[in-house]
């Protein structure tokens, strides 16, 4: 068994994997669902562009289920206290995750108004996850108003409101954005006719946008607060996050950019990426592959960021959850390890699979002979 | 009501609702996979059409449970925050497993079930369809694995310095013997479901001679596979019955309504009055040693009563305050070793000391009258049960009679003929799903008062969240459910309606048509 400071580690990257994983993969379908007043003007170019996800979405929504399962197992104090902690912000994502199963299954068997009723629930069930999921994140660096009794139990002061603060908002369109452009990527790559030509007119727009704010971001974290821990750490400690103490330091969040500045390519590679996809833009998979890649390095750049911290604390510093005291044991941690290592490999394999037999574009003579029924 | 209740019911009624789509997702999956089977062996292209046709309910109905189950998985840590950081060490594990191994493999493929009729080869197709439904029965697995520790906690132990339960051998988890009955049990029950929508349906076509030659095959696939099914479901019911009878007496005893220890072998009570107030249980039918055989499985074992079963819960109680004190103590002197021996000796009963905590934050002063008030707290809600258990059970062996029946008049080539068996079987429709409900409320409702039996009670487990926001939560889950089961039930009417044809947009191919005219 691999001892625990490493466990932790891998844990930590493999989080980061997760997340990355549902937003390039559900990403595009959040995106597709966002873009559908802006690429389709009629019923049947809605129908097309909701195509091309609706064979996948299912799949790549698990990313979402299983990083929720992931959390539990590997960080079950982070999942307790943020899941609890944004409980209304949960119940949004979630209500707007409902409507897109029964939405897609749904719009296609109703006709008439009731059809773009579905229609407009898709749209708002992409564009909500993506701006809240930002929010969220944004709000990892702003600090969270809770702390824990002596039983370890949770306590908050966190409201819908102290969740929407300009920084936080900042990150929700740095998200939204960078799920635009993913989403208009993919219908650039996989749809055809009007909706891939008003998508890839959607790409440097959303790309501009993203790179902006995404810079806008940086600045004003370096500004602002964020979070060391002062007291000795022990990567093997028992999880249990009272025992440490923290300080709000200025500027704190880029120290490990500066301590290690190759870190910087990170957040320059988030750049190119959608450099790299506005560029692309005509030849449509190179440039789907590029803007995947944005949301891998804007995660990345903001875990790095955040390092060792998952969930700082605003009001009780030093009980801020952190990599090295909100993990589950050494055995979960090293059974999960091995859980992922046995089935990881294989979803990717059999998803891309599906992806092989699904190839080529969407077109109306594709949809007939698929038998859309 | 407070934010426990507000809790419970908005978790009762996600659950409950999840629970409406979840069964016959797992039961049409596997006939499908059946039917389509029929067709690449035998290559008769009606097979492929029955196929497609129950597949079309069968998306409606997997759009519900995908859309209901997002919530299951992250209501845990919303609304159950103490729960998830006290067991999530260990109940985690199974969920995300679930994730990666089961629910990954269903939701990739069901895509190209529907879309990838003309893209695969007849055998590649095969093999998507019966890996959905492998998937969506290993999903239950895991599920019931992450379950049956919360009725049968082994393989974990207390952790003082972390505050919370972690694992010691996750094999005990994983071949948990509850997990195994409950699997098996759950999974049969979801058959049987599958098996009557698919039953009731063609009934109604053949009682209104429509769609003959699909109905009649899908009833032959229907009944054998119900049949099996509904044997299973009550063989193993009474295999939970005998495991519950091991770890959870309480939960048996109030289901049988039995209040005080009976020489054994115990005799079961078919009728009765549940008297919560004199505790006795008025105009009892009973068939004598049947219950000593269920749960014993010999004659001279007792089943303890429920008075009897306070009285013990009383002297863990005493135990838990140990442990509880000792835990006290060692905030304050880390490490101290006669502590966390002490603790060591009597940390298995400390759930039940925090059962004080309902009474008072204090506990460790809790007077003789309040702890014989907490072990009171143990006994779950009897009448309920007691009448949830007997409706299951009889709804059960209906269908084994019901299926029985379907599986004699099949293979007498005669099921067209009894208009009076085909009218059974359509009003059997909705039985096994209120059967699935109440079965949910037996299992779940009969665990109470604890979120994990002897180690956590359930008012300790919720969130510190804001009581609004509950109210809010659970309003809005309600409303927003109740809207998508209204177009659910719609929309499977309205393809019923149409029936295969219109449904898929050709005539279904005649009884012995082999594929070069389907495909044509």
């Amino acid at each position: 068994m691999l001892d625990y400071q490493t466990l932790r580690l891998i844990w930590w990257a493999l989080l980061g994997v997760l997340l990355m994983g549902f937003a390039v993969m559900d990403g595009f379908d959040l995106g597709t669902a966002s873009l559908l007043p802006f690429v389709a003007r009629n019923d049947e170019e809605r129908r097309l562009a909701l195509h091309t996800i609706d064979p996948v979405w299912e799949g790549n929504q698990v990313w979402f289920v299983l990083g929720g399962g992931a959390i539990f197992a590997a960080w079950p104090p982070l999942y307790s206290a943020a899941f609890s902690g944004f409980y209304l912000a949960m119940f949004l994502v979630l209500a707007s995750l409902i409507l897109r199963p029964v939405g897609l299954q749904f719009r296609g068997r109703f006709e008439g108004w009731l059809r773009r009723f579905w229609d407009w629930c898709l749209t708002v069930g992409g564009l909500v996850p993506a701006l809240i999921f930002g929010v969220a994140f944004g709000n990892l660096f702003v600090g969270v108003p809770f702390g824990f009794d002596p039983d370890l139990r949770f306590v908050s002061g966190i409201t819908l409101v102290s969740l929407l603060n300009p920084f936080a908002l900042l990150c929700g369109l740095v998200s939204l954005s960078m799920i635009l452009l993913h989403g208009a990527a993919w219908l650039n790559y996989k749809a055809s006719g009007a909706v891939a030509a008003r998508a890839r007119r959607v790409i440097p727009v959303a790309a501009a946008i993203f790179a902006i704010l995404f810079a806008a971001a940086g600045f004003w974290i370096a500004q602002r607060n964020g979070f060391r821990i002062t007291s000795p750490i022990d990567p093997d400690g028992p999880s249990n996050p009272l025992l440490k103490t923290v300080a709000a330091v200025p500027g704190a969040w880029l120290r490990n950019y500066f301590a290690h500045p190759a870190l910087w390519l990170i957040p320059l590679a988030a750049f190119a990426a959608a450099e790299l996809c506005v560029l692309l833009r005509r030849s449509p998979l190179p440039a789907f592959l590029a803007s995947a890649l944005v949301p891998v390095f804007t995660i990345a750049t903001a875990g790095v960021a955040l390092f060792p911290f998952l969930l700082p604390s605003s009001i009780e510093p030093d009980m801020s959850l952190t990599v090295w005291d909100a993990s589950s044991s050494r055995l979960t941690l090293s059974i999960m390890l091995g859980a992922v290592i046995v089935f990881l490999p294989l979803i990717l394999a059999y998803t891309a699979w599906v992806y092989r037999v699904l190839r080529g574009p969407v077109s109306p003579e594709s949809m007939s002979h698929d038998g859309h029924y | 009501m407070d934010i426990v209740e507000l809790s419970r019911l908005q978790f009762a009624l996600t659950a409950l609702y999840h629970f409406l789509f979840v069964p016959l997702t797992l039961g049409l999956s596997l006939l499908l996979g059946i039917m389509e089977t029929v067709y690449v062996m035998t290559g008769r292209a009606i097979w492929r059409d029955m196929t497609k046709f129950w597949g079309v309910l069968f998306g409606i109905n997997f759009a519900m449970g995908v859309a209901t189950g997002i919530t299951m998985e992250f209501q845990f840590g919303t609304n159950w925050a103490y729960y998830s950081h006290y067991v999530g060490d260990v109940f985690g594990a199974p969920l995300a497993i679930e994730g990666l191994m089961a629910f990954f493999l269903e939701a990739t493929f069901v895509g190209l079930f529907f879309f990838g009729w003309n893209r695969l080869s007849k055998v590649a197709h095969l093999v998507v369809t019966w890996l959905v439904g492998i998937g969506a029965n290993f999903s239950a697995l895991w599920i019931l694995i992450a379950n049956a520790w919360m009725q049968y906690p082994l393989g974990a132990r207390f952790n003082a310095q972390t505050m919370r339960m972690e694992v010691t051998d996750f094999m005990k988890v994983l071949f948990n013997p509850v997990a195994q009955d409950k699997f098996v049990h759950t999974v049969s029950a979801g058959y049987v479901t599958g098996s009557i929508f698919v039953l009731a349906i063609s009934a109604w076509y053949l009682l209104r001679g429509r769609h003959v030659a699909l109905a009649k095959r899908s009833m032959t696939v229907a009944a054998s596979f119900g049949l099996a099914s509904a044997l299973s479901v009550v063989v193993l019911g009474d295999e939970s019955g005998y495991t519950a009878g091991q770890n959870q007496k309480m939960k048996i005893a109030a289901i049988e309504a039995m209040w005080r220890t009976e020489p054994a072998p115990a005799s079961f009570t078919i009728f009765g009055l549940p008297n919560l107030n004199n505790r006795r249980t008025e105009m009892e039918v009973s068939v004598p040693w049947m219950l000593g055989l269920i749960v014993t499985r010999s004659i001279d074992k007792p089943v303890p009563g429920i008075d009897q079963l306070v009285e013990m819960a009383k002297k863990r109680i005493h135990g838990g305050l140990i442990a509880y004190d000792a835990l006290d103590r060692l905030r304050r002197n880390r490490g101290d070793a006669r502590l966390l021996s002490t603790l060591d000796a009597h940390d298995m009963d400390l759930g039940y000391a925090l059962l004080l905590k309902r009474i008072r934050p204090d506990i460790q002063n809790a007077t003789e009258a309040q702890i014989q008030q907490a072990a009171e707290s143990t006994i779950p809600d009897v009448p309920t049960l007691f009448w949830a258990f007997r409706f299951m059970v009889g709804i059960g062996f209906w269908q084994i009679l019901l299926f029985a029946l379907a599986f004699y008049l099949s293979a007498r080539r005669r099921l067209d003929r009894h208009r009076a068996f085909l009218w059974a079987a359509l009003i059997s429709l909705p039985l096994p799903w209120l059967a699935c409900e109440l079965g949910w409320i037996v299992a779940e409702y009969g665990r109470q008062p604890w979120a994990i039996e002897g180690v956590l009670p359930t008012f300790l487990g919720v969130s510190s969240t804001d009581k609004g926001n509950v109210i809010f939560s659970l309003v809005g889950f309600f409303v927003f459910y109740t809207g998508l089961l209204v177009a659910d039930v719609a929309l499977m009417r309205k393809y019923i309606r149409l029936g295969p044809d219109e449904t898929l947009g050709y005539a279904v191919a005649p009884p012995g048509a082999r594929e070069a005219f389907a495909e044509a």
